[in-house]
């Protein structure tokens, strides 16, 4: 199978960087993989689970904010938030949710506070994904 | 004359002073180290982000729907000078110098009749600007408590700054800090960040790779998105340049203060010798002309 050079980047370190056969990445409008040779492409982000295959067992990691661009030299991941899914507590993930929703209870104008809806159910079905999948590797 | 007594105890004094500065020039190494660490590991995303948003932004058609924190409010009435410093002194010149362009800058533009706001971060920006433009300063952030700056402080300064940009109560910002060269050698950089700019890209351009990038959602929603989150990793960029300059400026300070102290205690060892050396010649001629005179 073809593979491609991927990076995932968060803004304090750089998470992963190698060669990868497929990446599926959450991206805003519903989650795409990306296999060699994609079409130059850039999308933004959703809360989710991100899979990278490659050698060996499938990596799941944990993004959130920021976006993807693929371009022929390769795929670039760039996440606020970028924690492998063994390392996410589900503290974490609830903690995440309640800000959410104090975000959402702040909003002072509909726009925001619609905004922030969205983002708080974005938040919630990835949560939801993270435990699904929790059951199923356990 | 000090006596024997004095020059021991300013010899001790000095000795002491010299182990605590040697010990923090050594502090300063060692998170010298880290600081720069972070700072080239925070690169690679600044650098990304600056590229991906600088194609989608030339690529984008202005208009109603971009948004402002691109274009700016159309207005240069009220800056807000976003001053990051260090929350600690004895680091030579670097809080002075950061501070000093920005109040350099501050002067210009009240000359011109615009309205000056300044933002701190960090304690000893704050203390010399509150003494000079005790009104205008709106607010102080302390990072003190925090063991390395984090992300999440930078967003939440970008948040703020993005807050009040939203209620217009600014047009232009503008950062202050010391970009790191080298440990001898840190440069106090300003930079505007609302509007944003990039950096010419004379690559994509030539090469017309920024023409056929599928964008998912629309350019502007990307934009709309992407624009605050640059703003944080802009100001996390800085905060990270200015923790290692704070480090290699504190180290060179230490390393000269260290020398000084080891000159001083070289001096005034000479003058305790001569003058124990004095004092054991006088008592001998006492001696000995008593003993003559018997």
């Amino acid at each position: 199978m073809a593979t491609f050079p991927f990076e995932l980047v968060s803004p304090e370190r750089l998470v992963y960087s190698g060669t990868v056969s497929e990446v599926v990445v959450p991206g805003t409008e519903g989650e795409f993989g990306v296999l060699a040779g994609h079409a130059p492409f850039v999308s933004t982000l959703k809360p989710g689970i991100l899979t990278i295959k490659g050698d060996g067992a499938p990596r799941k990691l944990f993004v959130r904010g920021g976006f993807a661009e693929a371009n022929p030299q390769g795929l670039t991941v760039l996440a606020e938030t970028a924690i492998p899914l063994a390392d996410l507590r589900a503290e974490n993930l609830a903690q995440m949710i309640k800000d959410a929703e104090e975000d959402v209870e702040d909003a002072k104008d509909e726009t925001t506070r619609n905004r922030r809806l969205v983002f708080l159910e974005q938040v919630k079905s990835a949560a939801a994904a993270v435990e699904a999948d929790a059951r199923t590797t356990h | 004359m000090a006596s024997l007594k004095d020059l021991r105890n300013r010899i001790a004094s000095v000795k002491a002073t010299q182990k605590i500065t040697k010990a923090m020039q050594m502090v300063a190494a060692a998170k010298l180290r880290r600081a720069q660490q972070a700072a080239e590991a925070a690169r690679p995303y600044a650098q990304r982000m600056e590229s991906v948003l600088g194609n989608i932004a030339t690529a984008v058609a202005p208009g109603p729907d971009v948004p402002a924190l691109l274009t700016g409010t159309g207005k240069d009435e009220t800056h807000l000078l976003l001053v990051l410093t260090a929350e600690r002194g004895l680091c030579g010149a670097f809080n002075s110098s950061i501070v000093r362009i920005a109040r350099e800058r501050a002067l210009v533009l009240m000359n011109q009749g615009k309205t000056v706001k300044f933002y701190c971060v960090g304690r000893k920006g704050y203390e010399p600007l509150r003494r000079l433009f005790p009104k205008q300063i709106v607010k102080l952030v302390e990072l003190r408590a925090n063991k390395g700056v984090t992300f999440a402080d930078a967003q939440a300064i970008a948040h703020d700054l993005g807050d009040m940009f939203a209620a217009g109560e600014f047009d232009v910002a503008t950062q202050f800090f010391s970009r790191f060269q080298s440990v001898i050698s840190q440069v106090p950089t300003a930079q505007q960040l609302i509007p944003a700019t990039f950096p010419e890209q004379p690559a994509a351009a030539a090469t017309g790779a920024s023409a056929v990038y599928d964008y998912e959602p629309g350019e502007a929603e990307i934009l709309a998105d992407l624009l605050p989150r640059n703003l944080a990793v802009q100001i996390f960029k800085s905060l990270l340049e200015n923790g290692a300059s704070e480090q290699g400026a504190r180290m060179s300070a230490m390393d000269n203060a260290t020398r000084n102290a080891g000159e001083m205690i070289k001096k005034q060892t000479l003058t305790y010798n001569r003058t124990r050396q004095a004092m054991i010649t006088k008592e001998l001629i006492e001696i000995i002309s008593g003993a003559e005179a018997l």
